[in-house]
């Protein structure tokens, strides 16, 4: 079709050890929306980035043609100046500064080196007025909310002359007014001609303003469709984004499972920042002695600040609802109420949350539970030594000796450090959050049957993750998490990709009035 | 890792997997113990200096004893400083809360007629006071440390100034102004005094059995990689520097009675950060915050408890100076916390926390007491002074700095 604005060509990006993007194709067409869907890890952002010249040309093979012309972006200037602008996940705006400044940021109107404010801010209010946000342009970013920035961004690139706005998963921090108005907003610009490309991972979002989808799984492109055509449904596009089979990759086991250890009731967590925002609702969910329990989600559904809002209010605001154990409510209000009553989180984020990088295995061991090892106030050094060294042996942390910094280990590594410790503080359940995030696939194997072993112990393993196969092949029974909401709860036996997939994309009901605050 | 100062036990800079030769093992030991290494020789470099230029001075018996007193209270800030910086803070107010402390003890003891015991233990009880108000705004109100002894640097210099009434307060009674000034009594005639070469020998006799056991200890855990001849050139410099010092000291008044009480909160408070659970969880909020809570650990306490602590020791340093001039005034203390935050940087402290010790810290406070004693006696100008200290803090950040980038360099 003559109408092409963007072709990628065979985009091969190879990370070392990792083939994260194989033979792409990806065309678009002039004045469309175009979406982009796959799981968490499937090569979409990395696609983007390869667009956006994040990673410059020769880092990757393949060819962009933009407008028919070959292109070699260098850096995020040059794809910018071609009209070629991403939104990320995170956004990029300077707090403290203006709306009128963000949008202007690095490209001052400006004369002799002067900022010429009456023609920032006017051109600004242009802007503001075409993405429909009615602020005055010298309001600081921290006093609009999340949904609004959003829209700042949308202006910032329009300021750029934007030809194709690539936006990536735009509504995940959205209550459903903003992601609305975004998504009509996106509609409106594809009438003043801009191309937009959307990364999302709403079904019904897709469904109701792309003209046309792409699936990638495993860094392959699978399959675009025509919405208008008729031809997208939710199972056919979770089939695309699935379709794998389950290999080998996890130990054989058998749970033994016993009475319920941890209970957790009617659990609802608000945002930090914005005390009118749910982030948890209204959950349930319990795990047994010696069950293995799996929590599947994806990403902005509310895992983690499940996780660590029951880990001694470590997340959240406004949290209300009940932890029981054996039966028993216990308080979880702080870290250390939380160890004491038998809980253990391991964080999806060591190197910010879980260790201490600058000091050494046996330490970071011993970090959670030195009143174990402690006598009128001192630490005894040696059994902290052979303690150490059991995990290390056990564990096979591969280190020379426990006086290795664990900033200097691999990522398999460290997470059998931040495992050891947690296990150190014999725990009754752990909360294991992505538990095999970014670890080869020889150190997974391991962790899995660590975690089989903890559950022999007679422990409860709650486990978090994005990876369907992964909680498919080590949980006895899986909850599904979507917007904040338990949607499912599941044995293994009768879980499927498609199955989990849907209810972790489940949208609320359309009339919430419920919300309190 | 390269930037800590600890003394004795040792870090590795193994990379898994690597089984190198015994030589190359050595040699990659010394590599990475660089930091400690160039402080001990930068120390012996600048007495030695000193000691040529000026023609023997420097290590005269009275001049020592004059260093070791001289320097006592710009050492015993540099322990509790040292302490704040590991977790990430910095206090700017000891030298004020130095001339607060020492205004106090003298209207303590001149205006309300308090023995001088009493007077010495209020004030101990009025620095915790000073240091829980710092530490409460820093830990459970979320004030940078920065900012509030900004605040207290100005604001107790002030109080000094108020509980003086603008004059200076002097004399106070002998036995307040030995815990700046005396020495231990001596038990012997003339000549050498005994007591000092008892100390001095029984102090060299523990730190041979203190190093050898830890060594025997590192040693059953496979955790030793200090090459033996090495561990045996450490252990006897220390114990001739100590004799040594010991034998000057004995030559002139024996032993000076702030050295013990400088020496006992060495020992303690390098036992306390290196094995207490107090310890532990100041070098764990130091090296990450988040994770350290996310473990238990209660962050603002420990927090409040290392401001509670630096007051204490602020208000003992403000008592050592005091009784050695025998003076309390309202400009006492004047930059004493750069002196003192200066030792604890070049002690190899990092800046943003995790990293550091109190030997380290000590080590450092005496390169710079030597700086200054050694540059006095040459009569160098005090601006001049100045200037030298100054670029020597910036040369040894800059080697660590240096350091770390070639170890992080190796790793790859």
């Amino acid at each position: 079709m003559a109408n092409t604005i963007l072709e990628m060509r065979e985009i091969t990006k190879t990370f070392p050890g990792v083939k994260a993007l194989q033979d792409v194709t990806l065309e678009v067409e002039r004045g469309q929306v175009h979406a982009i869907c796959g799981e968490n890890g499937a090569g979409k952002s990395t696609l983007m980035k390869v667009l956006s010249g994040v990673y410059p040309a020769g880092s990757f093979d393949g060819q962009i043609l933009l407008d028919g012309k070959a292109v070699d972006f260098k850096n995020i200037n040059d794809s910018e100046d071609a009209g070629v602008v991403i939104i990320h996940q995170e956004l990029a705006l300077s707090p403290f500064l203006s709306i009128a400044e963000n949008i202007f940021l690095g490209n001052e109107r400006s004369k002799l080196g002067f900022i010429d404010w009456n023609d920032t801010n006017l051109e600004a209010a242009k802007l503001l007025a075409r993405v429909g946000l009615r602020d005055n342009p010298i309001t600081k970013i921290v006093d609009i909310g999340v949904g609004k920035q959003q829209l700042v961004e949308i202006a910032k690139a329009l300021s750029k002359k934007v030809k194709i706005l690539i936006l990536d998963e735009p509504t995940a921090a959205l209550n459903d007014d903003d992601s609305a108005h975004l998504l009509d907003l996106i509609k409106s610009l594809q009438g003043q001609g801009i191309t937009s490309i959307i990364i999302s991972h709403k079904l019904n979002e897709i469904k109701a303003i792309a003209d046309k989808v792409t699936i990638i799984r495993d860094g392959k492109t699978i399959e675009t469709l025509d919405v208008h055509a008729g031809e997208v449904s939710e199972d056919r596009i979770i089939k695309a984004m699935v379709g794998r089979d389950l290999e080998s990759r996890y130990p054989d086991h058998t749970s033994n499972i016993g009475e319920e250890l941890l209970r957790i009731e009617d659990w609802t967590v608000h945002h930090p920042l914005d005390a009118t925002r749910e982030v948890v609702h209204h959950a349930n969910l319990n795990v047994r002695a010696g069950e293995i329990v799996g929590i599947a989600g994806l990403m902005g559904a509310g895992r983690t600040e499940l996780a660590m809002s029951v880990f001694g209010h470590s997340y959240g605001t406004n949290i209300s609802g009940t932890v029981y154990k054996r039966g028993t409510p216990i308080k979880t209000n702080t870290v250390s109420n939380a160890i004491k009553n038998g809980l253990a989180y391991a964080t999806e984020d060591r190197k910010r949350y879980g260790l201490n990088l600058i000091d050494d295995i046996k330490r970071n061991i011993s970090g959670a539970a030195l009143n174990k090892l402690e006598h009128l106030g001192f630490v005894d050094a040696s059994k902290e030594t052979i303690v150490a060294d059991k995990y290390r042996k056990d564990m096979n942390i591969k280190a020379p000796n426990v006086s290795v910094l664990t900033g200097k280990l691999s990522g398999g590594n460290q997470q059998k450090v931040v495992l050891s410790k947690w296990m150190y503080s014999d725990p009754d359940v752990l909360i294991l959050d992505e538990p095999t995030r970014g670890i080869d696939v020889g150190a997974k194997y391991e962790i899995y049957t660590i975690i089989n072993q903890l559950a022999d112990q007679g422990k409860g393993v709650i486990v978090i993750s994005s990876e369907l196969p992964e909680l498919l092949g080590i949980c006895d029974r899986i909850y599904t998490l979507s917007e904040g909401r338990i949607t499912a709860d599941v044995p293994r036996d009768q879980a499927t990709p498609e199955f989990l997939l849907k209810h972790m994309t489940q949208e609320r009901e359309a009339p919430v009035n419920e919300r309190d605050i | 890792m390269s930037a800590t100062s600890e003394l004795k036990s040792p870090r590795q800079d193994l990379v898994p997997g690597k089984q190198p030769g015994p030589l190359g093992l050595a040699t990659r030991y010394l590599a990475g113990q660089l930091r400690q290494i160039g402080l001990f020789i930068a120390l012996i470099v600048i007495v030695l200096f000193f000691q040529i230029t000026t023609n023997g001075i420097t290590l005269a018996p009275i001049n020592v004893s004059n260093l070791v007193i001289q320097n006592s209270y710009i050492l015993i800030l540099a322990i509790g400083m040292v302490m704040i910086i590991i977790a990430g803070h910095i206090d700017l107010s000891v030298g004020s809360v130095v001339a607060f402390i020492g205004a106090m003890s003298g209207v303590m003891i001149t205006q309300w007629g308090l023995p001088w015991w009493a007077a010495i233990i209020l004030c101990l009880i009025l620095g915790a006071l000073v240091g829980a108000w710092q530490g409460f705004w820093v830990a459970y109100f979320g004030i940078p440390a920065f900012i509030v002894t900004l605040a207290g640097m100005l604001a107790f210099r002030g109080a000094a100034q108020i509980a003086l009434g603008g004059a200076q307060i002097s004399p106070f009674p002998a036995p307040f102004r030995a815990l700046g000034s005396g020495f231990l009594p001596a038990i012997g005639t003339s000549g050498y005094e005994p007591l000092t070469l008892i100390i001095g020998g029984v102090a060299a006799v523990a730190l041979v059995i203190s190093g050898l056991r830890g060594r025997a200890v590192r040693r059953k855990y496979e955790l030793e990689d200090e090459p033996f001849a090495w561990f045996i050139v450490k252990l006897a410099f220390t114990v001739v520097l100590v004799g040594y010092v010991a034998y000057l000291l004995s030559s002139y008044s024996g032993t000076p009675i702030v050295l013990v009480v400088l020496g006992a909160l060495v020992i303690i408070y390098a036992s306390v950060m290196r094995n207490s659970v107090f310890g532990r969880h100041t070098y764990a909020i130091g090296g990450n915050l988040q994770a350290a809570a996310l473990s238990g650990i209660k962050t603002k306490r420990v927090t409040f408890l290392l401001f509670v602590n630096m007051g204490v020791i602020s208000a003992l340093a403000g008592l050592v100076f005091t009784g050695q001039l025998n003076l309390a005034s309202p400009s006492a203390g004047n930059g004493f916390e750069l002196d003192a935050i200066a030792a604890v940087f070049i002690g190899g402290a990092a800046v943003t926390g995790g990293i550091g010790t109190v030997p380290g810290a000590i080590v450092g406070g005496l390169i710079i007491g030597i700086l200054n004693n050694g540059m006095s006696i040459l009569g160098v100008q005090t601006e001049y002074q100045s200037l030298i200290k100054g670029l020597v803090l910036l040369a040894a950040v800059a080697f660590d700095v240096f350091n770390k980038r070639r170890a992080a360099s190796s790793i790859k």
